[in-house]
Parts: structure tokens; C-alpha cells; sequence
């Protein structure tokens, strides 16, 4: 087992290696310029001489290898260092990512966006998967009931109406008409009271519903689908015809090998759930990882696309890493070899 | 059994709150990073209350400050406040409630003294006789918001700091010779050439000044590492920074050492600005919600933009400065001038632009402005027939194309010779027919208009082929794809352009001969039409000799305007104004500034 | 998430769909189970009658979706435009019908070219061992890359140069299906694999090798009929989660072009009339959801009628 982590680990950094230069690469060709949203009237010299400041012209593997370099070593330090207030090196005058855009480190800028898009995505999640697996579990042992099929068709709405639609419409609703929320996300908002804690919730209500509805779609379905699977199977039957309550096959038997699947497709879904953020974070005005994304791009903000592009792949390798190990801690019959 | 299989479950939930935690925590690191800016700031503060100057406000007035909070929604956020670096307007507001310039523009286009003591001119001194060379005084006593004392050495390493080329600036300097202190309040800028308008450098928002102990280390390739400074730079306006999270928010409260307190400005104690969304949901949250005071830069249609303002809230200014929106008629020669737009193997540019003022006089008849800006921009904009369009010298020679007159275009293309021969419903003129490509950038508002255009010229007889491209391609400087505006391979294009400054002698030079883009020098030059006329350059020589209290100088703007337009070379549509909303109980502010920062005067906002 | 879902999908659906045992034929047996499933019957009729909508639609309806006219602008569903007119006055229902085939037709193409991919890579990798590993990094490679963040970058890049090459319409129609094709036949090609690999090992397929069947014939005639059932889930599926992609792109700013309607630029540029011109906007929405829905619940039956255990019940 321990072996079988190591050996995947270390397959993930080549990955990462060439998913880095797959970034690179496309960026590179990119036709975008950082001048090109300066005034028009700006003289083509002043233009040249902000390029050259920013890099701009260097050869593509030159850039590659130095911000591979800043990525993976100096980056780190740094974490390091403002963990533990240590010094490594020339702490003072270390190189980092600059962002074009702000020229500030693009990390530190992740960073500072980060809470905001785990504060909504967590929330829609962890309420997605409370909502979820009863709602699948019930569907599933009452195939074709009324619940079934109300649930069914309740999830399918919520799996088929783009995020973009439902929220649109919750803002006008919510926002405009009733005047219950806020449209906007205040980052700056520190929860320190009761009142603060309230205008957090609500600041948060909008976009963690939307989210919550598509998200508990996905996962009650294949709860359903998965409890279903096993319900057919003959351990079940077994279970039953020893005389165990039906509470019991279902909650004991049923419940511990369909979960099993679950629980990885919960891994797997984080990864896509950073994605699908880039568009509730554009409606709600939260900004977080996927509006910065957004507007570094619009800004042909080329560092920060590739450090933001390149953190989004890291996550996707790491939560498949825990999906595979979970599934493997959770299911003896799974082998590594 | 039962109990294992809820563990295993609560261990699948602990890995994920576990990856939310680390996520965390790792914030919280950085968080001490960012807040090594924070410390910065309170640094700064410290300083001050050591300086014994002034702590929270003066007794006496107690008024500055008193007005809480305001909140301003720019969609998009400011990255960061150091103009000198900034990538667009957004940076350039959110430096301009810190730092300021010598001196400003109102609303109305007047200069104004903001750190200047007076305004220079030729009587007082000020301005060389020779226009080689201004001279400066700074009002006394003035005080950085770190309680040290602005001296014209500030002025000095300004000028130093943008013009060092690893510095990254974005500012212009490229005719000034030199910036010497003369003594702490007086500074000289000397140009390279005489500048008969020498209003441009320290002036406006663009050019603020920033302080040479703060910035000392950032000039050349240290600007990197100035992310603190650029963020909060110490400035003399009202306000200070303290935090800014690029794209995010910004957070400033009232700088205690600013000259107003004692006459209790500003009058709020702090300000937010917020960034995020897009135009039309800032526009809802100030309007309709009303859950801010102000929203920047609202491009929304004016059917959406009318009924929010009917909500009550908040109200919609309007505020022109010289932004037109207008078609250039790709003027090459194709007898001579392969190099101004070589392309599309030798089937453009069309030669019937070329010298035919009359064939594009009767496409500019068959346009309804009038209908351009009610579909398209609203209160945002006005129909026009000049292309340089405000005070004070605006023409009125050309104003007939203020009407649409179909039978009137009809009529003039029949007369020029420009029949449908072959009756395909689209005229020839000398065998060509009249088709063109008709080329703007990807914006909602730009293809609602192009696509009126069409339709108006349809119906006399002439086809325009409808391309957008993607703006960061269409404006991108660089030229490095084929649909710049400045390689301009078509044959009609559709974009605003506006002078920076209220003077029109910077902005109609980019029209003379030798502005013409072309391949043999990389496509640079603003005379994107490719218009080619001595008369306009003689003209535009005169212009550039002329003092600017001569009389006559508004004659000859409106002389190189009627030029331009009555050639063909440019069919102007709608006279652009930036469009922003104030909450109604927001008072104090007056016409809204397109020359300036909008924040201009945001010591005189109060909440009534 | 449709995708993600799939992945797991292995585990549930790796058995294979065993021959028919009586007189029924197989897909006689799966069509009546199907018939069965409620969902699925009403997510085909809906299906049909979308696609009828978009591919006949636009010939029946009287109305031109491009003809601009502003004296009736924003206007409110009438006899005349039952779905009311957008800001520049065209008939938003001519605009919606005309937009559904753009927005199908990249739900099918790009399913069918992901479809193909993965199925290929699937069948290659399971059946030939020395293509199994290196074209299981490719596609845990694959996986790994954030889809949404390069398909907005790549969409940016290169869709002038395509523009160039097809023309404006025509170019962005192949980058798009291009993109969401490549990027997701990952799944399909793992769940195809797993088939395979099960089938592999089945009497019939080592009786087809015994009697000298050549390798392309026992792919073409024993595997590929055999890994049907998956594929066919993972096609619903991908149908829909095209229609979305692309929907998503065009609510970026990043998909067709302004003229060019497809539902997701419909509602996109309709965003900002929802309280002026609602039904502008709700529409596209509606009919994007029953596309995804029929198409998702098509999927569901199609999963059920083909799951032995579920047919013998």
C-alpha cells in the first residue's frame, strides 16, 4: 500500500512537470499582449520598453525554465519562511512570480483569493453531500415511488439548468425583488460578531445554493445508482433471508458497499467544482480563484495564468491521488500491484 | 461493522476538510505576508503620531472623517495604485484618491492647480517665452501623508523614476529634456522641442507625483519588489491605503496630514472600493439595490440602464470628453502605397475610397445616428459629425449628416456615377462593386450598430461584409496579429478614439502624412485612415506654432476637422461620454470629470 | 460531472451485457426494459420534439431570426413573436429555434468525436497490451489538466487563426467541438477499457481467436458490439455535457460570436433584459435544461435496460 502511494506520488511529478509545459507551451502562443490595454495613444517605444521590463520577450524556454525555477524552489521557500519566520537564503531579495497586471507575487495574490472560493465551495459541498446521500439512499430503496421520481426529476433540473440560468434568476429574485442578499461577496468582511456572522451567511446564501443544487444533482444520482446496484446483489438477499430487519440490511449491508464509490466520486468532484466555480464566481461577484482567472486573461496577465492554471492542475493530480488511495483503504478487494 | 463503515465515511470527510484546512492555513501564511503590507501601513502611521502631527483630526472642526463610509463599485478592480504602472483607468482611480498631480482638469476641461500653487503662463514666468522650458511652484507647507514635507525634489525623482527604462512606465516623458529642482518649491521641466501646449507632463491623474523616500529603491529593476509601495504608495490626497487585494477591494481611510482636514474635508472617513462582476451588476447594486453610493464606467444599454435609474436610488451622470465613436475609409492608394496595406493578395484595400469624398459623403448621409445611440449608448453618447468634438472649438460645417437622408444618398451615388449596372441590387462604381469589409471589435454594442450600418447602406445598394474581432486583438499595439487597427487590412473599421487632454493639438497630429502606419515602420502612427494631405499638414504646422491663447487657434482646429471629415478619410457617429451612478444621497459632486479622475474632487463628496 | 461520475461507473457496470439467454434478442429485451422507464420515455419524446424544433423549425416559422427592425425592439411575447423580440427587434422564438441547431449540433459533434477517441483509445489499450500503459498516462495526463481555465485560454488563442482558415462561423463551430471532444473522451475511454479488458478473457472472444479470427475482426465484430452499453451511457451523457460546455463558454464571452445565436449566447446576451424582457432570457434557458434533462434521462434508461440485473427483474 505504502508502496503503491510512493510510486504514484513520484508519477505525479512528471506529470506536473509536463502539464506545466503544456501550459506553457499554448500561453507562448499566445497572440495577447500585456500593452495592449494601455491607451492607444501610448508611443510604440514606451510600449517596447514595458515588454522588455517585463520579460515579455525572452525565448519561451527560457521562461519556462525560470519560472519552473520560482515555482518549485523559490516559491516554497518562501511558504516556508512566512511559516516559520525563518530565513533561508537570501530571503530579502528572492526572486517570486510577478503578476503583470498588479506586479505583485501571483502566489501571494492566490492566496489571498483562496478563502473566499473555499468558504462557497466548501459550504455547497459538504451541504451537497448531507443533502445528498439521504435523498439517493431513499430514492434507490423506493425505486420508481413517488419520492423516486419527484427526487429524480427535482436532481435532473438541478443537474441540467446551467448555474449561470439559476443564478441569474436568484439575483433577481433574491437581490432585486425581495432584498434579502447582497449581490456582491465582501472579501474584506472579518466574521467577529453575531451581525458580521449574519452578513456572512447572507453574503453567502446565493451562491452556495446554486452550487449546493447542482452538486447534490450529481452525487444523489449516482448514490442512487450505486445503492441500487447493490440492492439487486445477493449478499442482500442473504442479509434478508437470515432474518435481519430491512433497517438494518439496508443501513449495515447495503449502505457500506455503495458508499464505497461515493466517497471517491466525492474526491474526484473537487477538482471540478474549482472549475465550475469560474462561472458562480462571475455572477455572484465573488473573487476568488475563478474571477481572478477571468480577469488575468482578459488582462493578458501571463504569469498569473500560468501559476493559477498550473495550481489548478496540482489540485486535480492531488485529489485524484486521495480518490485512488481512499478507494483503496475503503475496498480490501482493490489490489496495487 | 456498522461503526467502520461511518468511520470510513467520517475519514473521507476529514480528508476534505482536511484539504479545505490545509488550504487554510496556507492563507493565514500568507495572510502574515500580506500583512507584512498592513505593517507597513500602520508603520507609516506610527511615524506620523510620532511626528506629533495631527492623530485622528483636528479639535476645532471635527467634521473631516465624520461621513463613515463610502462604497464604490469598479467592475474592474484596481490591481493595484502606482499610475506609473497601471494597465488601465481602474489602477489610475484607485491612485488618484492618494497621489495627485501638479495640477488637474475640472469637468469643464479647466486646468486647475491641485499641488501647484498657481498655474504657470507666459505673464507670470511661468512658461518660457520660447515654450522651451515651464516652471512649477508648489503651494508651501504641503505634507505627505506621512507627515514629511513635499519639496520639488519629489517632482524630480517622479520624472527619474518613470524614465528609468527597467522601470516599466507607462507614462510619456519622450519630450522632456530635463526636470531640475530650483529650490523646494519650484521645479523646471525643459523640453527637447518647444511645446506650445506644455500642459501634459505632472498634469491629470496619469502624471501624479510620488515621494522619493518611498520609491527611492523601486526605480529600474527594483520595481518588482515594490509591491508595498505600489499598493500603498504615500501620497498628499485625501486619502490613504490601507489594504489592496488586486481585482478584489481596496480600502482607504483619511489621511491625517491632508491640507483640507482644517476646513473638515474630505468629509468620509474611509473608502471601499470594490471590484468584480460586470458592468450591468454594478450598475443593479447602485440603482436597484442600492447597497453602494457609486458605480464606475457603466457601458450598459440604455434600455436596461433607464428603468434601473427609475428605481429611485441612485442617478445616472453622463460626462463627455473627446471620445468619438467613428468608421475610417481605408484611404491607400493602390496605384502607389503597397506598403500601407499590403494584404489579401492585392484584392484590398478597395480603390474606390481612395479620393472620393462624394461616394463616402453619401454613406455618411444614409446612417441614423440618431437611432446608432439609441440602441447602442443612451445617455453615454450623442450622435456627431466632427471627430474632434468639444469646446471649445467644435465645428458646425459638417453638421448636415445629423439627418439620415436615403434618397439623398441615393441621389448623390447616382449622380457620382455609382449605378447598379448589373442589377444585382448592389451598385458599381467604375465596374467595382460596392462591397466592402466592414471590420469593429467583439462588443454587444459595436455589433448592434454595425449591424444598423448594414442595414442602412443596403438600402442604397452597397453590401458591408460584418467581422468583429476580439478586442485584445483588434487594439493590440503590438501589431501582432493581423487585425490591429493599425494594419487596418480591411476596408472599413469602427472604434472610439479621443484626445487625453482637452487640447486637440496632441490629438489631430496623429492625422498629418507622416502618422501613417505601414510596413516599413512596424505599422506605428495614429493616422489609421492612411489620410494623405498636404493641406492638413501645412494646417496642422500652423497649429502646432500657435500660442494657446491665439485667437485664432480655435479657427484652425475647426479648419483640420472639416479637412478630415469632408474627405472621407473618417465618418464620425456618436460622441462618447463615460457614464457612472451616485446614490441619491450623495451630494457634492458636481459634473462628473471625463478629463480627470472621476474621484477628482472626492474631498467634496458628502451624504446629505 | 457527468464525466467524473463515469469513472466510477466501472465498477457498477462491469459486467457485461450477457447474451440473450431465451427466443428474445437482445435488443429487443433492452427495449422493452427501456419502454419501462418512465423518465426515459418522456426524455425521448422531449428529445425528438427539440431536435424536430431545430432542424424543421426554422423552415416552418415565417419569422427571419437575423431581420433587425428597432421600432420593436424589447418587445413582450405577442401573436406575431410568441417569444417576444430582443434589444435590436428580431424574433427571439425565429432566434431560439435557429440557435438549437447550432447548440445540437455541437452536442452531437463534439460527443461523437470524444466518443471516438476514447472509444479507440479504450478498445486499443485494453485489447493490445503494449499500448495499455503508455495510453493510460496519456490519459491520466489528460485528466489532469484543468479542463475549463485551458479551454478558455486555447479558445482565446486560437480562434482567429481558425477564423481565418473557415471563416467565421465555420471556424469556431470546429475549435468548439474540437476542444470539448478532446477534452473529454478521457472516461470513455477508461470505462471502454475495463470492458474490454473483461470481454477479452470471454469464451467467445477466445473461441473467435481459436478458429483464426484476424485481430481486426474480432475487435470489429466481437469487442465493439459487446462495449456498446457503456459507450452509448457515455454518449448521452456527453451529449449533455457538450450542450453545457458550450453553453458555459458562450456565457464567458468565449463561444460563438455575436451574430451567431446558439442558446448559450442567447441567454448571454439576454442576461441583462430578465427584468425588462424575462422570457428573452428564460427561454434559451428552458430549452437548454430540456435538452440536457431528456438527454440525461435517456442516459438513466439506457443504463437501466442494459444492467442484466435490472432486466431480469
Amino acid at each position: 500500500m505504502a508502496q503503491y502511494v510512493i510510486r504514484r506520488i513520484l508519477f505525479a511529478i512528471p506529470t506536473l512537470v509536463v502539464i506545466s509545459l503544456i501550459i506553457f507551451a499554448i500561453l507562448d502562443l499566445a497572440p495577447g499582449d500585456p500593452t495592449s490595454q494601455l491607451p492607444l495613444t501610448l508611443p510604440a517605444e514606451v510600449r517596447e520598453q514595458i515588454r522588455e521590463s517585463l520579460g515579455f520577450n525572452d525565448p519561451f524556454i527560457i521562461q519556462w525554465l525560470k519560472w519552473m525555477q520560482l515555482m518549485f524552489i523559490n516559491e516554497p521557500l518562501h511558504i516556508i519562511d512566512s511559516i516559520f519566520n525563518t530565513c533561508i537564503g537570501d530571503c530579502e531579495s528572492r526572486a517570486r512570480i510577478i503578476s503583470w497586471s498588479s506586479r505583485a507575487p501571483a502566489v501571494d495574490i492566490i492566496f489571498q483569493r483562496l478563502p473566499q472560493t473555499l468558504w462557497v465551495l466548501g459550504a455547497s459541498f459538504v451541504l451537497g453531500i448531507l443533502i445528498a446521500i439521504p435523498v439517493g439512499i431513499i430514492s434507490a430503496y423506493k425505486q420508481y415511488s413517488a419520492f423516486d421520481n419527484i427526487g429524480t426529476f427535482v436532481t435532473m433540473i438541478g443537474y441540467s439548468a446551467p448555474t449561470f440560468f439559476t443564478g441569474i434568476l436568484a439575483i433577481i429574485v433574491f437581490s432585486v425583488w425581495l432584498g434579502w442578499f447582497p449581490s456582491f461577496y465582501d472579501s474584506t468582511l472579518v466574521v467577529n460578531s453575531w451581525d458580521t456572522f449574519l452578513a456572512h451567511v447572507k453574503q453567502m446564501a446565493m451562491p452556495v445554493a446554486v452550487l449546493t443544487l447542482f452538486n447534490t444533482a450529481a452525487l444523489s444520482r449516482f448514490t442512487r445508482a450505486s445503492v441500487l446496484d447493490n440492492l439487486n446483489e445477493d449478499y442482500v438477499r442473504t442479509a434478508r433471508s437470515k432474518g435481519l430487519g430491512e433497517t438494518m440490511v439496508v443501513t449495515t449491508h447495503v449502505m457500506r458497499n455503495s458508499l464505497i464509490p461515493v466517497v471517491t466520486l466525492i474526491a474526484l468532484q473537487i477538482p471540478g467544482i474549482f472549475a465550475g466555480a469560474i462561472i458562480t464566481e462571475q455572477i455572484f461577484r465573488i473573487n476568488g480563484l475563478g474571477a481572478l482567472l477571468i480577469t488575468a486573461i482578459g488582462q493578458a496577465d501571463v504569469p498569473m495564468v500560468q501559476t493559477l492554471t498550473f495550481m489548478f492542475a496540482f489540485l486535480i493530480v492531488v485529489f485524484n491521488l486521495i480518490a485512488d488511495v481512499t478507494y483503496g483503504i475503503l475496498d480490501p478487494r482493490i489490489r496495487y500491484d | 461493522m456498522k461503526r467502520w463503515q461511518w468511520l470510513s465515511l467520517f475519514a473521507a470527510l476529514a480528508l476534505f476538510v482536511a484539504a479545505c484546512g490545509s488550504g487554510t492555513v496556507d492563507t493565514t501564511t500568507d495572510g502574515s505576508a500580506t500583512t507584512g503590507t498592513g505593517a507597513a501601513t500602520t508603520d507609516a502611521t506610527t511615524g506620523t503620531t510620532a511626528d506629533g502631527t495631527a492623530t485622528t483630526q483636528p479639535t476645532g472642526t471635527g467634521e473631516a472623517g465624520s461621513g463613515g463610509e463610502f462604497i464604490a463599485f469598479q467592475w474592474q478592480g484596481p490591481s493595484q495604485a502606482n499610475a506609473y504602472l497601471s494597465t488601465g483607468t481602474k489602477d489610475l482611480l484607485a491612485g488618484s484618491l492618494v497621489l495627485e498631480p501638479l495640477a488637474e482638469f475640472d469637468p469643464a476641461g479647466q486646468l486647475v492647480p491641485a499641488l501647484a500653487a498657481e498655474l504657470p503662463t507666459q505673464e507670470n514666468g511661468g512658461i518660457a517665452a520660447d515654450f522651451s522650458s515651464i516652471t512649477w511652484t508648489l503651494q508651501e507647507g504641503l505634507l505627505w501623508s506621512d507627515g514629511t514635507p513635499v519639496t520639488a525634489d519629489d517632482v524630480v525623482f517622479s520624472w527619474e523614476y518613470c524614465t528609468n527604462p527597467e522601470t516599466g512606465c507607462v507614462a510619456d516623458f519622450a519630450t522632456v529634456e530635463s526636470v531640475v529642482a530650483d529650490d523646494d518649491l519650484n521645479v523646471t521641466i525643459t523640453f527637447t522641442e518647444p511645446q506650445p501646449y506644455p500642459f501634459t507632463h505632472f498634469v491629470t491623474y496619469t502624471y501624479p507625483i510620488l515621494q522619493r523616500a518611498q520609491f527611492t529603491d523601486c526605480a529600474g529593476a527594483g520595481a518588482d519588489a515594490c509591491t508595498e509601495q505600489n499598493f500603498a504608495p504615500i501620497g498628499t490626497g485625501p486619502y490613504m491605503v490601507t489594504d489592496l487585494r488586486p481585482e478584489d477591494i481596496v480600502t482607504y481611510e483619511i489621511n491625517p496630514n491632508y491640507r483640507g482636514i482644517a476646513e473638515g474635508k474630505p468629509f468620509f472617513g474611509s473608502i471601499t472600493i470594490e471590484g468584480g462582476g460586470d458592468a450591468e451588476a454594478v450598475a443593479r447594486s447602485v440603482l436597484e439595490i442600492g447597497e453602494g453610493d457609486y458605480a464606475w464606467n457603466l457601458q450598459v444599454a440604455p434600455e436596461i440602464l433607464e428603468p434601473m435609474e427609475g428605481a429611485g436610488n441612485g442617478v445616472v451622470l453622463a460626462a463627455f470628453a473627446s471620445n468619438v465613436e467613428h468608421l475610417n475609409f481605408n484611404q491607400t492608394d493602390p496605384a502607389e502605397d503597397a506598403d500601407r496595406s499590403d494584404f489579401a493578395g492585392g484584392a484590398n484595400p478597395h480603390p474606390v475610397f481612395f479620393d472620393n469624398p462624394d461616394l463616402i459623403r453619401a454613406l455618411s448621409m444614409a446612417i441614423n445616428r440618431e437611432e446608432l445611440v439609441a440602441v447602442g449608448y443612451g445617455a453615454g453618447g450623442t450622435p456627431t459629425c466632427n471627430i474632434w468634438p468639444s469646446e471649445p472649438a467644435i465645428s458646425t460645417n459638417m453638421d448636415a449628416c445629423l439627418t439620415q437622408d436615403i434618397e439623398g444618398a441615393n441621389a448623390l451615388l447616382d449622380e457620382i456615377g455609382a449605378v447598379d449596372s448589373d442589377g444585382d441590387g448592389v451598385r458599381e462604381w467604375e465596374g467595382i462593386p460596392l462591397e466592402f469589409d466592414f471590420v469593429t471589435s467583439t462588443n454587444a454594442v459595436r455589433q448592434s450598430n454595425q449591424d444598423l450600418i448594414a442595414d442602412y447602406w443596403e438600402q442604397i445598394g452597397v453590401v458591408a461584409n460584418m467581422r468583429n474581432e476580439d478586442a485584445g486583438l483588434f487594439f493590440d499595439g503590438t501589431n501582432a496579429s493581423d487585425a490591429s487597427i493599425w494594419k487596418f487590412f480591411a476596408d472599413i473599421q469602427m472604434f472610439t478614439n479621443g484626445s487625453t487632454g482637452p487640447d486637440p493639438q496632441g490629438y489631430m497630429v496623429q492625422y498629418i502624412t507622416s502618422q501613417i502606419p505601414e510596413s516599413t515602420n512596424a505599422y506605428a502612427g495614429g493616422n489609421i485612415p492612411r489620410y494623405a494631405s498636404e493641406e492638413y499638414d501645412a494646417l496642422w504646422a500652423q497649429l502646432s506654432g500657435m500660442s494657446l491663447d491665439d485667437p485664432a487657434r480655435n479657427e484652425v482646429v475647426i479648419q483640420l476637422n472639416d479637412l478630415i471629415v469632408g474627405s472621407g478619410a473618417i465618418v464620425p457617429l456618436v460622441y462618447r461620454a463615460s457614464v457612472s451612478a451616485f446614490a441619491n444621497d450623495i451630494q457634492g459632486v458636481g459634473d462628473l470629470n471625463a478629463w480627470d479622475s472621476e474621484y477628482w474632487n472626492i474631498e467634496e463628496w458628502t451624504r446629505g | 460531472m457527468a464525466t467524473t461520475q463515469e469513472r466510477v461507473e466501472e465498477q457498477v457496470d462491469l459486467q457485461p451485457a450477457r447474451p440473450g439467454e431465451k427466443h428474445r434478442s437482445l435488443s429487443e429485451d433492452v427495449w422493452r426494459q427501456f419502454k419501462r422507464h418512465k423518465g426515459a420515455m418522456i426524455g425521448l419524446v422531449l428529445l425528438a420534439i427539440v431536435v424536430l424544433a431545430s432542424v424543421i423549425g426554422p423552415f416552418v416559422y415565417p419569422l427571419d431570426p437575423y431581420d433587425i427592425d428597432t421600432s420593436l425592439a424589447n418587445m413582450n411575447p405577442t401573436w406575431t413573436h410568441p417569444m417576444g423580440t430582443d434589444n435590436l427587434g428580431r424574433d427571439v422564438m425565429a432566434r431560439v429555434l435557429i440557435g438549437g441547431r447550432i447548440s445540437l449540433a455541437v452536442g452531437f459533434a463534439a460527443m461523437l468525436f470524444g466518443l471516438f477517441l476514447g472509444t479507440a483509445v479504450g478498445v486499443i489499450s485494453g485489447f493490445f497490451k503494449k499500448f495499455d500503459g503508455p495510453l493510460m498516462r496519456v490519459t491520466d495526463l489528460f485528466l489532469a489538466l484543468p479542463i475549463l481555465p485551458l479551454l478558455l485560454v486555447v479558445i482565446m488563442l486560437f480562434r482567429e487563426s481558425l477564423k481565418d482558415a473557415f471563416g467565421e462561423n465555420v471556424g469556431i463551430f470546429i475549435l468548439v467541438v474540437f476542444i470539448i471532444g478532446v477534452t473529454s473522451w478521457m472516461q470513455t475511454a477508461r470505462v471502454v477499457r475495463g470492458e474490454v479488458l473483461a470481454i477479452k478473457e470471454e469464451e467467445f472472444v477466445l473461441a473467435a481467436h481459436s478458429i483464426g479470427t484476424r485481430k481486426r475482426n474480432v475487435v470489429m465484430r466481437h469487442i465493439l458490439p459487446n462495449v456498446l452499453s457503456p459507450v452509448m451511457v457515455s454518449a448521452a451523457l456527453g451529449v449533455a455535457s457538450a450542450v453545457l460546455t458550450e453553453s458555459a463558454l458562450s456565457f464567458l464571452g468565449l463561444g460563438f460570436p455575436a451574430d451567431f445565436p446558439t442558446w448559450g449566447r442567447l441567454l448571454f446576451d439576454a442576461k441583462g433584459y430578465l427584468q425588462l424582457n424575462p422570457m428573452r432570457a428564460i427561454w434559451p434557458g428552458v430549452m437548454i435544461c430540456l435538452a440536457v434533462m431528456s438527454v440525461n434521462f435517456i442516459g438513466d434508461g439506457i443504463r437501466d435496460a442494459l444492467d442484466p440485473k435490472a432486466r431480469s427483474k
